[in-house]
């Protein structure tokens, strides 16, 4: 499966096996998302469980929170994250709050889907990378998988955990490769990290996609490098991060949102409050530039490849 | 070729005018004697909590508040409307409608001390906590509804929103999405006339604020007199009969005799005459009257009433001053568990007593 239907494929069974899960969203129905990640859901289940909205990103995250409130199971899609902003006030200041207001009386069980990052030659504000946003909040968890069997078994426990997920799908990966996943459902823990390559001269910790950019250039160099997959940003899983960095003494943050403010500013902060003295050189981050995400014209001088995470793992290695 | 595509037209109703005269052709069938009085309890109640919170504000014992004196016919009339499994959804202000529908006291004031656990609304209260941000509690609704219909119970979902709020688009996207879906939700305007400082004529060139309703499809939309407990009963409880039909929405005209909450000075930008003005219309003024023109009700019942609430206040007032905040209680409810990294920053505020 790629990872469209590795997604497609956890929600039939998300829906199958809770009568109160509900999609909702923008051409999500007849359509089956602009992706295709819904389709053939609405046949399946019908109009009231694979729902059409008015396009109206407040209300499809406004609604979804209500109806998680009245005991549904909503998972609402935002056909892009650029357009996610409009719904960013019932994401920060009621989504991520209302446990915490009401003191655990009102929940907000919910999956909230959308399409990130660039590298497909898309318009304008149709490839954001705005996880810090999301990750910043206390209250939300952001999940990002890179590849089709996390994604599956990613969203299936999102669907099971009793708190507002944001569930990043990286469009460039959505049909890049297959992996063998299987038919059934399966969960994939939100919060651990997975370790998908192990070495010991340095720690590139990175998710989304840069995991398959990261591993080529890892690849490509012959270098021995643990290779982090955090799959989940918040809550992060700091120990796999510490104990691989304490292991290298090395360690390199690679993400394609940019990087001023970032999740790497986060980790490397981390890693220097709680490991500085087992590293052998400066923490570094490979992340686009420090501004919004250009038009398609300019995206592969924006977005970070290969050479720039080789260049970064030389410099990190001869220091 | 040109041809009326769209035609829409709202009526304004009034049972209880001011001078207390009740308007027998629209009397709700199910108001009795009984009834008014308990309806004019419950506002004098609302009214004397609100003097109660100010009066704690003043000295330091209570947060920031928003007071409701003036609003309380639109909020205990569509509160005696709602059925028990009816669901309510206020702003920051129905704190009349909370207490007709059995908010423990004391947890109203532990709220407006500033503490969350005042906003746990009990199981037993079919309401949701306090929303902030002006009109974004209105999605809220739309999604309960959703729920309702999707689930087949027979139940509404009652919203309210200001004048304010119905400038913000989520108020506009929450009554679209409610038209679309033909959703169990009766939106009530509690048009007070004042947003902060900002009279209703800047919030909309709209002859009303009921009009909004057309845009959203919706068919069922009433501009009533906020001041008029019966109007609002009455109003609220048609449109909840038809809920299962389809969404209502529904103007309460009223008037905020006081300031917007307990940080700014009303003086400043307004006349005292508009207040005079509307002082004469007053709610429970009104029902007063009637009452006692009735003879249900004279000075020694006002003066025992007022002694039994005052009584219940105190009460209250002591609990929740009684109350003590567990720090703790912030990280607990983040999430459905405690993740290692809050568990960190907890275990470190814990041992070192919250830095206090």
């Amino acid at each position: 499966m790629n990872m469209v239907s590795a997604l497609n494929s956890a929600l039939g069974l998300i829906l199958e096996e809770n009568a109160n899960a509900i999609i909702l969203g923008e051409d999500v129905g007849k359509d089956g998302g602009v992706f295709r990640v819904t389709d053939g859901l609405y046949d399946r289940f019908g109009p009231d469980r694979v729902v059409d909205t008015p396009l109206s990103e407040s209300a499809i995250l406004g609604a979804s929170i209500g109806m998680a409130i009245a005991g549904l199971r909503p998972l609402p899609e935002i056909q892009f994250a650029g357009f996610m902003y409009l719904s960013f006030e019932q994401l920060i200041n009621h989504a991520a709050r209302f446990r915490s207001r009401s003191r655990g009386r009102f929940k907000v069980p919910m999956v909230v889907r959308t399409p990130v990052s660039g590298g497909v030659k898309a318009l304008e504000h149709h490839s954001e990378s705005p996880e810090a946003f999301y990750a910043h909040v206390g209250g939300l968890m952001v999940v990002e998988p890179s590849n089709p069997y996390d994604a599956k078994g990613l969203l299936i426990r999102s669907a099971h955990i009793d708190d507002p997920v944001v569930f990043l799908e990286p469009t460039r990966l959505y049909r890049l490769f297959k992996q063998d996943v299987p038919e059934d459902a399966y969960e994939v823990p939100i919060g651990k990290a997975s370790v998908v390559k192990e070495g010991d001269q340095l720690s590139i910790i990175t998710y989304g996609t840069m995991v398959p950019v990261v591993q080529a250039a890892v690849e490509k160099k012959n270098v021995s490098a643990d290779i982090i997959d955090l799959r989940t940003i918040n809550p992060l899983d700091e120990e796999t991060i510490l104990n691989s960095v304490k292991k290298t003494g090395r360690a390199l943050v690679v993400h394609e949102a940019p990087l001023s403010f970032g999740v790497g500013a986060e980790i490397a902060a981390r890693i220097a409050e709680k490991a500085m003295f087992e590293l052998s050189a400066p923490v570094m981050r490979v992340a686009s530039p420090s501004f919004p995400y250009p038009f398609p014209g300019y995206e592969q001088y924006y977005v970070p490849n290969e050479n720039k995470v080789s260049a970064a793992i030389d410099k990190l290695l001869s220091s | 070729m040109i041809m009326e595509v769209f035609k829409g037209s709202i009526n304004y109703m009034q049972i209880l005018d001011e001078n207390g005269n009740i308007d027998r052709s629209l009397m709700p069938s199910d108001i009795d004697d009984s009834k008014l009085i308990e309806m004019y309890k419950s506002m004098s109640f609302a009214r004397a909590l609100d003097a109660k919170v100010l009066s704690l504000q003043r000295q330091g014992r209570a947060a920031t508040y928003a007071p409701l004196i003036g609003e309380e016919a639109t909020q205990i009339g569509s509160a005696f409307a709602m059925r028990s499994n009816d669901f309510f959804v206020p702003n920051f202000r129905q704190h009349g409608v909370y207490l007709a529908r059995g908010l423990p006291l004391d947890l109203f004031f532990i709220y407006w001390r500033g503490i969350e656990e005042g906003n746990a609304v009990p199981e037993s209260v079919n309401g949701l906590t306090v929303a902030v941000p002006v009109g974004t509690q209105m999605p809220h609704a739309a999604g309960i509804a959703y729920a309702f219909k999707y689930k087949k119970q027979d139940r509404a979902v009652i919203a309210y929103v200001g004048d304010g709020g119905t400038s913000e688009g989520e108020f506009y996207e929450a009554l679209n999405f409610s038209g679309t879906f033909a959703l169990p939700l009766v939106a009530i305007i509690e048009n007070n006339q004042w947003a902060i400082s900002v009279p209703r004529s800047r919030q909309s060139a709209a002859e009303t604020l009921a009009q909004k309703g057309f845009a959203a499809g919706f068919k069922n939309i009433l501009q009533v007199d906020g001041n008029d407990v019966l109007a609002v009963y009455k109003a609220t409880k048609d449109a909840i009969e038809k809920a299962n039909e389809g969404p209502s929405l529904i103007e309460c005209v009223t008037y905020r005799l006081s300031m917007h909450t307990t940080s700014d000075d009303p003086t400043k930008y307004r006349p005292d005459e508009e207040v005079e003005k509307w002082k004469a219309k007053d709610p429970l003024l009104r029902l007063n009257k009637y009452l006692v023109a009735k003879g249900l009700w004279n000075s020694k019942l006002e003066e025992e009433m007022a002694a039994d609430q005052k009584a219940k206040i105190d009460a209250a007032v002591e609990k929740a001053e009684a109350f003590t905040p567990d720090p703790k209680s912030m990280f607990d409810n983040v999430y459905s568990y405690i993740p290692p990294i809050l568990k960190e920053e907890l275990d470190d505020a814990v041992a070192n007593g919250f830095y206090q």
